[in-house]
């Protein structure tokens, strides 16, 4: 079947199975690999994307529910070779060290951001819960994300 | 790499549309909301069905309103909806505790109130909500509609009554006066099922509990709805002695199985504890004495 999405603000149309999940048409028929595919039953959130602004998980999606829709993902973060602030949040506060969360994690964080600028510690908490570090704890990431706020916080009083 | 085997996919665009396909398709045919129930079943083949309806286009039916003394919710209204909901929080605030504890937030933007309760799993939180505060569900077929009490609901482990070629459209829950609810959960880790879960509902009347509704969830082949608990709640005053009596009977009716979540003697031990508690809160926030 034919199904036709925008990924990251391009407009694409490609022909999948319908069986076929989100998550490997990002990744293998795209071949935008920044989205990671983990543990395939919606626990890990490696590789949550946004659908519509909101972050779900890719892996219990199938592409052809996404036809007609807008999905964003760990690449359209940068922009003309700048981070997002989400990015450089986790570059500043040593919020990853294996990566694999990563993607899935900073998605998220976008569309906390979006919705609401300046979350409280337990509101990050509550909004990254869909997704699992293995390596470094949640305290850096929860800082990356509070660095964020801070930045374009700041950014908009400078504006 | 887990996938779904083959499958053929319709977006639906009506309800009446839905309902011709389930009646031409028949058995082989399986609705999908969310999917964040029937996908994990269909990777690991427990589902197979030839044919997937999708019906996520339908806004006809995602909405959530008070009208003829019930709150009425539509099938595709998605967990993050209810947790939100000021109106469910207030009638029936059950639902934001249990909607709190279901998975995590991404799953709940898109896993549906119709879907969770449809994929009848013993385990899931909203059956035993909508148990304990006597709600009603509206299936829809190609003769019209139903209303089926939660209680005629569920007939095994992930077996409903909705039909082959049916649709299961809204979920009815009856407002009455004096309410107070809760739910009540005990999971291994953020987001899991639950260990053991109770709902709870009274409704006042003065000083008296005219009504009260005990469900329990992860204890049984499938939601267990605590009848001889209500029965002993009904017309007395609350009190610690009473909910604990109501938990002993939640001890002993409930049929939990062993497994990695906890051997039977601590199920049965949660339940009693849970629906203990589920009570207390429920009365206190009828009396509006809830801390």
């Amino acid at each position: 079947m034919n199904v036709s999405m925008t990924v990251n603000g391009e407009q694409v149309s490609k022909d999948v199975e319908p069986r076929m999940l989100l998550v490997h048409f990002i990744r293998d028929t795209l071949g935008l690999k920044g989205t990671h595919w983990g543990c395939d039953t919606s626990n890990c959130g490696a590789c949550v994307v946004l659908m519509d602004g909101e972050p779900v998980k890719s892996c219990t999606t199938l592409a052809a529910m996404c036809d007609g829709h807008e999905i964003r993902t760990v690449e359209s973060l940068e922009r003309n070779g700048e981070l997002d602030p989400v990015q450089q949040g986790f570059h500043e506060l040593h919020a990853l060290q294996c990566g694999f969360c990563t993607p899935g994690m900073e998605i998220t964080a976008r569309a906390l951001l979006d919705r609401n600028p300046n979350p409280s510690e337990e509101e990050i908490r509550t909004a990254i819960s869909g997704s699992i570090c293995r390596c470094t704890g949640y305290k850096n990431i929860v800082g990356a994300i509070q660095w964020a706020a801070a930045q374009e916080s700041a950014t908009r009083q400078e504006a | 790499m887990q996938t779904p085997a083959p499958f053929e996919y319709e977006r639906a665009t009506s309800v009446d549309g839905v309902i011709a396909s389930l009646g031409r398709l028949g058995s082989e045919a399986r609705v999908i909301a969310g999917g964040h129930s029937l996908l994990p079943m269909m990777k690991l083949r427990l589902a197979n069905p030839e044919h997937l309806i999708d019906i996520n286009d339908l806004e006809e039916l995602s909405y959530m309103n008070e009208a003829d003394g019930e709150i009425r919710i539509g099938a595709l209204t998605r967990h993050v909806d209810l947790l939100q909901s000021d109106l469910l929080a207030q009638r029936f605030p059950l639902f934001r505790d249990a909607e709190r504890v279901i998975a995590d937030p991404v799953v709940r933007n898109r896993g549906t109130i119709g879907g969770s309760l449809c994929q009848a799993d013993a385990a899931e939180d909203l059956s035993a909500a909508c148990t304990a505060v006597k709600g009603q569900v509206v299936i829809r077929g190609a003769d019209g509609e139903r209303v089926v009490g939660m209680d005629e609901f569920h007939v095994g482990p992930y077996m409903t009554a909705v039909k082959t070629g049916e649709l299961l459209t809204e979920v009815r829950l009856p407002v009455r006066p004096g309410a107070g609810s809760a739910h009540e959960k005990v999971e291994r880790r953020a987001g899991d099922w639950a260990i053991a879960a109770a709902s709870a509902a009274v409704w006042m009347d003065g000083g008296t509990i005219a009504d009260a509704g005990v469900a329990l969830g992860a204890v049984g082949l499938t939601t267990i709805h605590l009848s001889r608990a209500e029965e002993v709640l009904r017309g007395k005053q609350p009190s610690d002695e009473l909910f604990a009596q109501a938990g002993e009977i939640a001890s002993a009716d409930c049929a939990p199985t062993p497994d990695g979540r906890g051997p039977v003697d601590y199920k049965r031990h949660l339940a009693g504890v849970l629906t203990e508690r589920a009570l207390r809160r429920s009365a206190a926030r009828a009396m509006n004495e809830e801390a």
